[in-house]
């Protein structure tokens, strides 16, 4: 067999922050010739034989956890889910020493979500495993950023030059950071909208260039000419003090409905991340309206992990 | 449509020095990808011609012009699927950085049809081993045939190829290219010879 070039990418994904716009092109390409395995009888491919993943989730999750584990398993590789309740880090078991053993154990790959922004970080830096970042507190969760990259994508036909409005608590959104690094790293306009007690204090110089980013507090304003629309969950269970005066406050002025889609580009696509809250962050027949992307965002979801894991699985004493 | 015809190249033969030696000029290559085309026809005895199924990178293209020049002498021309075998490699995950993924597409069922793989050069056999996996995976054939333009021998699996092009004699260490126009039409073979110790 003829050797061919690799895509040199890093040993972890630990977030989209620093990482070249042509690795998150190559992942995104990848991602592309991977979908078809997905559509095909036997949704298998050999690629990670032999090599194992394990999920490592301190917090809960259906959606990331079950899509990293079919990705996983439709490369061929072992997975092993574990979780945390149920674990020795009940009994007191720090962070690393749960990683480590699974190293001892020759895991390939640590695919890990944590309450701490920066664990997966301090797991990089100990373990020669590789690691990837599952969403880590309301740093990054570059595995979404780069799903949702690939549907507007797909759905665009690029994403340079975009219009791109994402409204809800962006100050807990982990998936709000890696979206707004990720979209303004590939040339697209990001609009970030939300309640003033919502949006941080410098959060538009995140964008990877200056005047990428806009924020707004009137939805109705923001979604002029935009091109892309994702509304962000309420996240009722993340907040402590409360940061708006009710849910049906929130929905009137920044919920996504139909009137408001209407203010888009006629072209315009409906995006979110998951689970969604009907009626309150989105309508429901927004969110099942042919405008809707939500559906092909899981599919593709799977898709981008099977690339992320296919790339992130190389022997890391091997030659580059 | 022929190809233009253009004069012999000299071949620069410096054994050793990495030059290339043209072993098959356009001209020759179009002829063998002709004969090969009346092999396989003649070989199927009347019955419909197999579905084609080009091995990326190189067998893609040759599958496609195959398929042309069967339109033309047969009248119908057979199904084309591409497979990139890289996910199969039996060589994955060795190094750090993982090669790059190309595009599969096999748009027809493959379950009791024959199946022509098409390859440019057959060496070690390992890209074909991998490319019988992946046809497994997309089917049951009821019979899967292989056709290559060049065969350079050195097999490291027990993997025969049904129709060949040419047979070309080459060192371990030489580097076959076949080798495409801009438009992905074959232009010929040139052979790299290993730089001497």
């Amino acid at each position: 067999m003829n050797a061919q070039a690799g895509v040199a990418v890093g040993k972890d994904l630990l977030g989209l922050k620093g990482l070249p716009a042509e690795t998150v092109t190559a992942l995104l390409d990848t991602t592309e010739t991977l979908l078809e395995v997905g559509e095909r009888t036997v949704k298998k491919v050999p690629a990670l034989r032999g090599k194992t993943v394990a999920n490592l989730f301190y917090e809960p999750s259906t959606r990331t956890r079950t899509s990293f584990e079919l990705a996983a398993k439709r490369l061929s590789a072992d997975v092993l889910n574990v979780s945390i309740p149920a674990s020795s880090v009940v009994k007191g078991e720090t962070l690393i020493d749960t990683a480590r053993a699974f190293e001892a154990m020759n895991i390939s790959t640590v695919v890990v979500r944590h309450a701490a922004s920066g664990a997966p970080q301090l797991l990089a830096r100990a373990l020669q495993s590789h690691v990837i970042n599952a969403g880590d507190g309301s740093h990054e969760h570059p595995t979404q950023a780069l799903l949702d990259l690939f549907t507007i994508r797909r759905a665009k036909g690029g994403i340079a030059g975009l219009t791109v409005v994402v409204v809800g608590d962006i100050s807990h959104s982990r998936v709000a950071r890696s979206g707004l690094i990720g979209l303004t790293k590939l040339g697209a306009h990001v609009r970030l909208v939300g309640p003033p007690t919502m949006i941080p204090v410098g959060v538009a110089e995140l964008a990877e260039a200056p005047g990428t980013c806009t924020v707004y507090h009137d939805l109705d304003e923001a979604l002029e000419g935009a091109d892309v629309i994702m509304p962000l969950r309420l996240q009722l269970e993340r907040q402590g003090a409360p940061l708006f005066p009710g849910r049906r406050e929130y929905t009137v002025r920044w919920g996504v409905d139909r009137r408001r889609v209407a203010r888009a580009r006629p072209d315009a696509v409906v995006m979110h991340p998951g689970p969604m809250n009907r009626g309150v962050e989105i309508a429901a027949d927004v969110a099942d309206g042919d405008r809707s992307c939500i559906l092909s965002q899981v599919t593709h979801g799977v898709a981008v992990r099977m690339a992320v894991l296919y790339h992130y699985s190389g022997e890391p004493g091997g030659a580059a | 449509m022929e190809p233009t015809p253009h004069p012999p190249q000299p071949a620069p033969d410096r054994a050793g020095s990495g030059f290339p030696r043209t072993v098959l000029g356009a001209d020759d290559a179009h002829r063998a990808l002709r004969r090969l085309a009346h092999e396989i026809l003649e070989s199927r005895k009347g019955a419909e011609p197999p579905v084609l199924v080009g091995i990326r990178t190189g067998g893609d293209h040759l599958a496609r012009e195959l398929a042309g020049i069967l339109a033309r002498i047969d009248g119908k021309e057979p199904p084309v699927g591409l497979l990139d075998i890289t996910l199969y490699r039996d060589d994955l995950g060795d190094r750090l950085d993982q090669p790059e993924l190309r595009e599969t597409r096999i748009d027809f069922d493959i379950t009791g049809r024959d199946v022509l793989l098409v390859d440019d050069v057959l060496f070690t056999g390992r890209t074909i081993r991998a490319a019988l996996n992946a046809l497994m995976d997309f089917g049951r054939p009821a019979r899967v045939l292989l056709a290559v333009l060049v065969d350079r021998g050195h097999r490291e699996l027990p993997i025969r190829p049904d129709f060949v092009g040419k047979n070309i004699p080459t060192e371990a260490g030489d580097r076959v290219e076949v080798v495409f126009d801009a438009e992905d039409r074959l232009q010929g073979v040139e052979v790299y010879p290993r730089k001497a110790a």
